[in-house]
């Protein structure tokens, strides 16, 4: 009979994980009490206090922590050693919080479709049915989301600073629910949007039952859910290996299912496509910032000493992504689809900074770490990905977005400034120099190639070449074509998406030409607690 | 502080030119273009020759990865420099009309975009940190590709996209050889980018063949030369002739720039084990360039194939490691940029008023506008090297050169004056003698104004390359030093 001893709780370091919980709870009784005339702006300011409140939570604790145990980490382990609150950690919680808030703006937004939001006036009402015709009519629209959407911060933050297994898990399926609803209540192309919401939850759900799988195998090899324990059973090399290398795929799966690697990418183009622009944006910047957060954690940490197993299948899985991502981007003629392709690419990119992974002692002093690398990354690609998906909300016509490229022709002509902005997004992806993509590429290709890895880098730039075509692509075509009919039309914006794409584009900008305090913070944010 | 005056110059004139009303926007930009080229002859007037790299900046940019803004020219950055302030002007005045032209992009945005290349471009050749020069090397190709997608005739989309694939998978080639460096100065002890720092470390030869081979794809793309040369004759013949004019004797420098800055300053063991493969390309680029300019029926296309075997030239001058070579190669990349924008601009005079590029459906132009047909032959002449004009001079030089280097190399490379000769004369044969098209206007007092300083200069640098040599002995002095090999003269240059 084991003993249940009750944590200790340190409230002041999880402050901002309980607020943006505690938010989400209230979100839900809001819903419940609330008159429907006022939920939306009631839901709408309660969720962008909870995460400004929460981001001003993350500058102070992490002015606060310390260094743990006379290591190289700063921070602590909170909650009986299941949370992790340290430099990485806390770099992800400013980041995801921050695009949460971009987010939030975007979902509010309701100039763009005749004064009402991106999502459904009534899920449960079958689409071409009365009860739907009925629910337009009566202007309704759910405001469930934000609730939704702030569980699903709240899991984006748990699941990178998960200290074990089992929380980690707890964390995957927090995140992992609420954007499987989310994705299913677009106003506009609603049998699409539930489509993408079935694949993405059937899919997702298995890849969970693998990471649970994996979860299993790993207690069995190491005796225990804790990171620091696997990792001293892996440096002890106890019991059976192929346990750990069994579990270590595993767990693999479920991970790398979330970040959309090759070959578990099948549901992104879908999903991205099906869910509501702005649950696009906001699920494709988040999600991959936390998982890459808990992938990180995961195999820095619990699995650094069995890199030498891991690492190759990390090779062979990036350099896939990369290719296929960027092939498969150039043949989609459909804006969010092709952005789902590179996103695609783009983890491959990211996962070249992970296995760029090195022991602290083979750094010469001042050179950038994997961390370093791959958090920066995260930050640009973030930014970016946000960005470029709410300028996606504005080109519209009569059907709503339209998200077909070759209608996108002449875009340059009827809307500079959108077009250009697209553009800058565009080119922050492909890499162009003076963008923060550049400095994400040029950050994680160097730790590879510091790590002994030349030929993931030499197949990331060739990867690049073909991907530089694709953006470059879509460039032409609002620059250069002749645009079909009419040509797109684009809708003013309220100044909640404005504002999104501003701050998308200033941080694209600004990371581009002087990435160096945010460089220096990811430095500083340092090592895992191991 | 010279030199971040005069980047920034046409950075600001690039915006303002952008903001400013539709109706003063050209005078604008041209007071902009107009002030960069003082801030030009002021930093020439503060260089001195044989001093090395000077007028140099640093100052540190990025920490964490070794980045620094760090400024500084030799003879060979100088005289580059003074190239690019020295054509922006006049390709400026030569689309002051035409870019405003049904169809085009506007001449605001040819203005803002012009200067903003020029920006880059003089970014490029005062850059002495690598990443520094990367970042620039790069960012030259967004300008380039809106002037060219912007600007000029039909299919121009299609060749801007080309454009730009070929330029940045060049340029991504370089990215993992940049990366290269910092890992092995990261090894070294302390990651740096700076240019001095990396000459210091002495680079394992294996090591410095892989990066060789980044480096030298990229400036070979540039260049250009064969067999990565096709993006070039479809941008020249769908840009407007003032595009082609920065893109090929202003930013395709950049590819030879390269690599006697990186190629032969930081890896010179792999470029003498890369020696023999360099001059085969370059000898075909010669021959080749020559024999399909010839067949074009495209004036700007034929014109812009002739650039190949120009490029030719200047990549076996520095590959023949010796000092004539050298000097010869670098006054060719001045003598190229000054008589190659003379070809283009009269050619987009010339098809102005034909109304076609198409050399089949030209002749006799000369009777109607003896001046244009004037200017046309005297660029015709430098291309194939008359004594005389300059293009001469350095060509001799790199043929002597060549001979030195193997009998065989130099007696493949003086088979192109005959080519040249050929192209050269049949187009103005075909264009401007014989039955004529109807009567055409002659050029106007602006449009000689513009070019023919273009001219004076190629007669001027003919007669007295002395003030040129002299900035480029040192450099070439000194590079080869850096290789290893020992200078018998210093004034070899000099016959």
């Amino acid at each position: 009979m084991i003993e249940f001893v009750k944590p200790s709780v340190d409230y002041f370091e999880l402050w901002p994980l309980l607020l943006v919980f505690g938010v989400a709870c209230l979100g839900v009784v809001v819903e419940a009490f609330a008159p429907r005339a006022v939920r939306y702006i009631t839901q709408v300011v309660l969720a962008l206090a909870g995460l400004v409140g929460a981001l001003v939570g993350v500058v102070l604790v992490a002015q606060d922590v310390t260094t743990y145990d006379d290591g190289a980490a700063r921070g602590i382990l909170a909650v009986g050693g299941t949370i992790a609150v340290d430099g990485p950690s806390l770099f992800i919680w400013g980041l995801v919080l921050a695009l949460a808030i971009g987010g939030v703006l975007l979902f509010a937004e309701r100039h763009l479709d005749g004064g009402m939001s991106a999502f459904a006036g009534q899920a449960s009402a079958v689409p071409g049915t009365d009860a739907e015709t009925a629910a337009v009519a009566a202007n309704r629209e759910h405001t469930e989301v934000y609730p939704l959407m702030m569980f699903a911060v709240f899991g984006m933050m748990l699941f990178p600073a998960a200290n074990d297994l089992l929380t980690m898990f707890v964390g995957l399926e927090v995140l992992s629910l609420p954007l499987y609803l989310l994705s299913g209540l677009a106003r506009r192309r609603r049998l699409l949007s539930q489509e993408a919401a079935l694949k993405y939850f059937l899919l997702g759900a298995f890849s969970s039952g693998f990471f649970l799988y994996g979860a299993a195998l790993l207690y069995g090899y190491a005796g225990s859910m804790d990171f620091a324990r696997i990792n001293e059973a892996v440096r002890n090399d106890v019991g059976s290996s192929s346990l750990l290398l069994i579990g270590t795929g595993l767990l693999s799966v479920g991970l790398l299912f979330k970040v959309g690697a090759v070959p578990f990418q099948a549901w992104t183009p879908d999903v991205y496509q099906g869910a509501p622009t702005p649950v696009t944006a906001f699920m494709a910047a988040g999600t991959k910032v936390a998982a890459f957060g808990a992938i990180m954690r995961l195999f820095y940490v619990a699995l650094g000493a069995d890199r030498w197993s891991w690492q190759p299948m990390m090779w062979i899985i990036a350099i896939l992504s990369m290719f296929v991502g960027a092939a498969l981007a150039i043949t989609q003629n459909d804006i969010k689809r092709l952005l789902a392709y590179s996103s695609v690419a783009h983890t491959g990119f990211i996962l070249t900074g992970v296995l760029g992974l090195q022991a602290s002692d083979q750094l010469a002093p001042g050179e950038i770490t994997s961390v370093q690398a791959v958090l920066f990354y995260l930050t640009t690609y973030g930014f970016a990905t946000i960005g470029a998906f709410a300028v996606v909300s504005l080109v519209r016509d009569a059907g709503g977005e339209t998200t077909a490229i070759e209608r996108w022709a002449g875009l340059g002509k009827e809307s500079p400034v959108v077009a250009a902005v697209f553009a800058f997004f565009l080119l922050a992806m492909a890499g162009i120099p003076l963008t923060s993509g550049f400095v994400g590429k040029l950050a994680v290709f160097s730790v590879a190639l510091a790590a002994g890895a030349w030929p993931v880098v030499v197949a990331a730039v060739l990867a690049s070449i073909v991907a530089a075509f694709l953006y470059i692509k879509v460039i032409k075509v609002m620059y250069f074509d002749e645009p079909v009919g009419d040509g797109p039309k684009v809708a003013y914006p309220s100044v909640l998406t404005a504002t999104t794409i501003a701050v998308g584009a200033a941080v694209t900008l600004v990371l581009g030409v002087v990435p160096g305090p945010v460089l220096d913070l990811a430095a500083v944010a340092g090592e895992f607690i191991r | 502080m010279i030199l971040t005056i005069l980047i920034l110059l046409p950075l600001v004139g690039a915006l303002v030119t952008a903001f400013a009303p539709a109706a003063v926007s050209r005078l604008v930009g041209i007071g902009f273009a107009g002030a960069t080229l003082l801030a030009g002859i002021v930093a020439a007037v503060q260089y001195e020759a044989d001093a090395g790299m000077q007028l140099t900046e640093t100052h540190v940019w990025i920490e964490s990865l070794g980045v620094h803004y760090a400024l500084g020219v030799d003879g060979l950055g100088i005289l580059m420099v003074l190239l690019t302030v020295v054509l922006v002007p006049i390709v400026l005045l030569a689309g002051w009309r035409e870019s405003d032209a049904e169809g085009n992009g506007g001449a605001k945005a040819f203005f803002a975009w012009t200067l903003a290349l020029e920006t880059m471009s003089l970014a490029v050749f005062t850059a002495t940190d690598v990443l520094l020069f990367y970042v620039v090397f790069e960012a030259t190709l967004i300008p380039a590709y809106f002037l060219i997608g912007g600007f000029g005739r039909s299919g121009r989309g299609r060749a801007a996209t080309k454009f730009l694939i070929y330029q940045l998978a060049g340029g991504l080639v370089m990215l993992a050889s940049v990366i290269g460096l910092y890992v092995v100065s990261a090894d070294n002890g302390t990651p740096s980018f700076l240019l001095s720092d990396l000459a210091a470390i002495d680079i394992d030869p294996i090591t410095q063949r892989w990066l060789f081979a980044g480096f030298f794809i990229a400036f070979a793309i540039k260049a250009p030369m064969f067999p990565v040369h096709t993006w070039l004759a479809d941008t020249t013949e769908k840009a407007t002739p003032g595009t082609s004019v920065l893109l090929v004797c202003v930013l395709d420098k950049i590819g030879t720039f390269g690599m006697l800055r990186f190629c032969l300053g930081l890896l010179p063991d792999a470029s003498q084990w890369a020696t023999p493969f360099v001059v085969v390309l370059a000898l075909i680029s010669i021959i080749y360039g020559a024999l399909v300019a010839i067949g074009q029926d495209d004036v700007l296309r034929l014109i812009g194939l002739t650039s190949l075997s120009h490029f030719g030239f200047i990549v076996l001058g520095i590959f023949v490691f010796s000092p004539t070579g050298g000097t010869g190669a670098i006054l060719y990349m001045v003598n190229h940029g000054i008589a190659t924008a003379l070809m283009f601009l009269v050619a987009g005079f010339l098809i102005q008023r034909t109304g076609t590029a198409s050399i089949r459906e030209m002749g006799g132009v000369e009777k109607s506008a003896p001046v244009l047909a004037g200017f046309f032959l005297v660029g015709g002449l430098a291309a194939c090297g008359l004594p005389g004009l300059s293009p001469f001079v350095s060509e001799m030089m790199v043929i002597i050169a060549a001979f030195d280097h193997h009998w065989l190399v130099g007696s493949v490379a003086v088979l192109a004056i005959v080519l040249a000769a050929f192209y050269a004369l049949w187009m103005y044969q075909r264009t401007m003698t014989g039955p004529g098209i109807a009567p055409v206007q002659d050029l106007d007092r602006r449009e000689v104004g513009i070019i023919a300083p273009l001219a004076l200069a190629l007669v001027l640098f003919g007669f007295f390359p002395m003030p040129l040599l002299d900035v480029i002995n040192p450099v070439v002095h000194d590079t080869l030093a850096g290789v290893g090999i020992a200078q018998e003269t210093q004034e070899a240059g000099r016959q």
